[in-house]
């Protein structure tokens, strides 16, 4: 490595005095205000592309926002060509696709994260967590292709009718099983969550100190015990946040959802109907808008889910930064 | 007493047992989507499919071509804009970032990271689309630039952070000003850890559809041109999949197995370099 010219600058030189010496070690770098302030401008465009969205939203979603008030997110009907809008069913399929979701994923994703950092045989543990991770790289229209030609008739064709003695008295599995469904959304969108769920829980029950696993073990507890008793109380706050981060996933996923639910403005509390979600609708929808106000009411949707995402979001980060102050866990659950 | 304990161990093994389950069906997906991509989609690459642009429904022939240059337009759109913001903030992360203004990026990071993606397309198509007029392959670049820059700068933060302080300080007793320890010193050695950062990144935009609906829109011939409607992988695989044909379907699938190669490799190789560099940090 060549000598930096600061090295042979005067004011840094053996002979220079005691207070020259000081005083150059005082100043700042002219180049250090330059490169903290690029730096700096660089880190300030995220912030102002979060705020730029919101208000772009906010300012196109207001036609139907002034028009339909707050009655829009309790109106179930949609009809582009009178006009009349009411996204019930978006919000209400939204949210019941991402609980089937969570309701599937986060008992396996916890059972993942648990066979991960504590009883599986050591050299199985990084391969299978690489596995895992890699499902959530798989991209949403593979999953949604996969949805369409291998899900679905799985599920018409294999499961619904061996489950249907078991299940058809259910109001949840009421009316009859044509295919695309809030449960096969529902079950696709738990295969793309469970990764994000499980990855994150690794990470924290990898940053549950060993003391307090011991601790368990000391006490005469079984690993299982230690595990239920010890480890899982301790990361409580970071696998909730987890659990949320996943159902951000989940509220926004767009294009397996949009291929395999059906896509029909229905409230049904049936599982084998149809239903539609916010991020579908806008998907099928925006570039075929057929008015002003439809194009309003798709952003007052967008608006609606971006609100929803971000305090999800938000909620999630602060309990898993709770468990591990600041860290980047689960940024790196790619 | 005996009785209580042997119910505790068999409790015991059963849970782990079940762990053991959960963690198979996890991995089940993957090897059933894999195993089909492989099956439905391999019989129909040839090299034709990768140097025919999309032919009229009804024609026989026809490939991915057009879509796999735009993919790889669009990618690149997305790496010119996106790049320099991301690899910057997340270095001003690691360096600067300590306060409460670096947490507050990083949160911001965080959330803007969890916005739906389809959320994004919109706000492309109010920026870029509806004031130039036409749907553009400059609009999908920026849109994808906008999910690439959280993901980028969380993994750049993160690898800047692994270079050990000793290094700073060594640069720093040289008589370095910061800026320049910063960027020849630092920068330059986590600049492996950057590149995978930026794989990473890649691989994950690569993927994406929803953003790409109201910007790139897709196209049905060969184009070049960043200011017009441009074909991608992810779009062409979505029009395919839910249009009726069966021979779109036949290239749905295939469209698919190409994408997915691409991006499960920048995955692994971008998993396999920082591994190595968590080892050696």
């Amino acid at each position: 490595m060549t000598i930096p010219a600061a090295v042979l600058e005067p004011e840094a030189s053996p002979q220079a005095t005691a207070e020259e010496r000081w005083r150059a070690l005082k100043t700042v770098s002219p180049g250090d205000v330059v490169y903290r302030t690029v730096l700096t401008v660089f880190a300030l465009l995220l912030p102002l592309v979060l705020v730029t969205i919101a208000l772009e939203l906010g300012v196109n979603a207001w036609p139907a926002v002034a028009k339909f008030g707050f009655g829009f997110l309790t109106h179930s009907t949609w009809d582009p060509v009178r006009g009349e809008f009411g996204a019930l069913p978006l919000i209400f399929g939204t949210l019941y696709s991402s609980l089937v979701a969570l309701v599937i994923a986060v008992p396996l994703a916890l059972g993942c994260a648990i066979f991960l950092t504590e009883f599986a045989p050591r050299w199985i543990r990084t391969p299978a967590a690489t596995l895992i991770e890699l499902l959530a790289a798989v991209p949403s229209v593979i999953y949604g292709l996969w949805g369409i030609f291998v899900l679905i008739p799985l599920l018409r064709d294999h499961f619904w009718p061996v489950a249907r003695h078991a299940l058809s008295w259910l109001p949840i599995f009421g009316g009859v099983f044509y295919g695309p469904s809030v449960l096969a959304g529902g079950v696709i969108l738990s295969i793309m969550v469970l990764p994000y769920i499980a990855a994150v829980s690794r990470e924290v029950l990898l940053a549950v100190p060993p003391s307090q696993r011991e601790a368990g073990l000391a006490l005469g507890a079984t690993r299982w015990e230690t595990v239920w008793t010890v480890i899982l109380p301790y990361g409580r706050a970071g696998i909730i946040g987890a659990v949320i981060l996943g159902l951000g996933r989940a509220l926004g996923e767009t294009m397996a959802v949009t291929m395999v639910i059906g896509n029909r403005h229905e409230v049904s509390a049936s599982l084998l109907q149809p239903g539609y979600t916010i991020a579908a609708a806008i998907a099928n929808e925006f570039s075929e808008a057929v008015s002003d106000i439809h194009l309003s009411a798709l952003f007052f949707v967008g608006a609606v889910l971006f609100l929803i995402t971000i305090a999800v979001n938000a909620l999630a980060r602060v309990l898993v930064w709770r468990v591990a102050r600041g860290s980047a866990i689960g940024s790196t659950a790619i | 007493m005996m009785h209580g304990r042997i119910a505790r161990r068999l409790v015991g093994s059963t849970m782990t047992g079940v762990t053991y389950g959960a963690a198979a069906l996890a991995i089940l997906p993957l090897a059933a989507i894999l195993g089909m991509l492989l099956l439905k989609g391999a019989g129909s690459i040839n090299w034709d499919f990768f140097v025919k642009s999309a032919v009229p429904v009804g024609e026989p022939g026809g490939g991915f071509a057009n879509a796999i240059v735009g993919t790889l337009i669009i990618v690149g759109l997305a790496c010119t804009v996106g790049v320099p913001i991301g690899v910057a903030t997340g270095i001003f992360l690691a360096e600067f970032g300590g306060g409460r203004f670096g947490f507050t990026i990083r949160f911001v990071a965080d959330v803007l990271n969890g916005v739906p993606s389809i959320v994004i397309g919109i706000f492309a198509w109010t920026w870029l689309v509806k004031p130039m007029g036409h749907f553009s392959a400059l609009a999908g670049g920026c849109a994808l630039a906008v999910i690439l820059v959280p993901i980028l700068a969380r993994t750049t933060e993160e690898m800047v952070r692994l270079v050990p302080n000793s290094l700073r300080e060594a640069g720093l007793a040289l008589g370095y000003p910061r800026w320049r320890t910063s960027l020849l010193i630092v920068a330059r050695t986590a600049g492996a850890g950057i590149v995978t950062g930026c794989l990473v990144a890649v691989a994950r935009v690569a993927g994406e559809t929803a953003p790409l609906l109201f910007t790139a829109l897709g196209n049905q011939f060969f184009s070049t041109r960043l200011q017009a409607p441009m074909a991608a992988l992810p779009l062409q695989v979505y029009n395919y999949a839910v249009g009726p044909y069966d021979e779109w379907h036949r290239q749905a699938w295939a469209g698919a197995l190409v994408l997915i190669v691409l991006v499960l490799a920048l995955s692994l190789i971008a998993r396999a370099v920082v591994r190595a560099k968590r080892q050696h940090a």
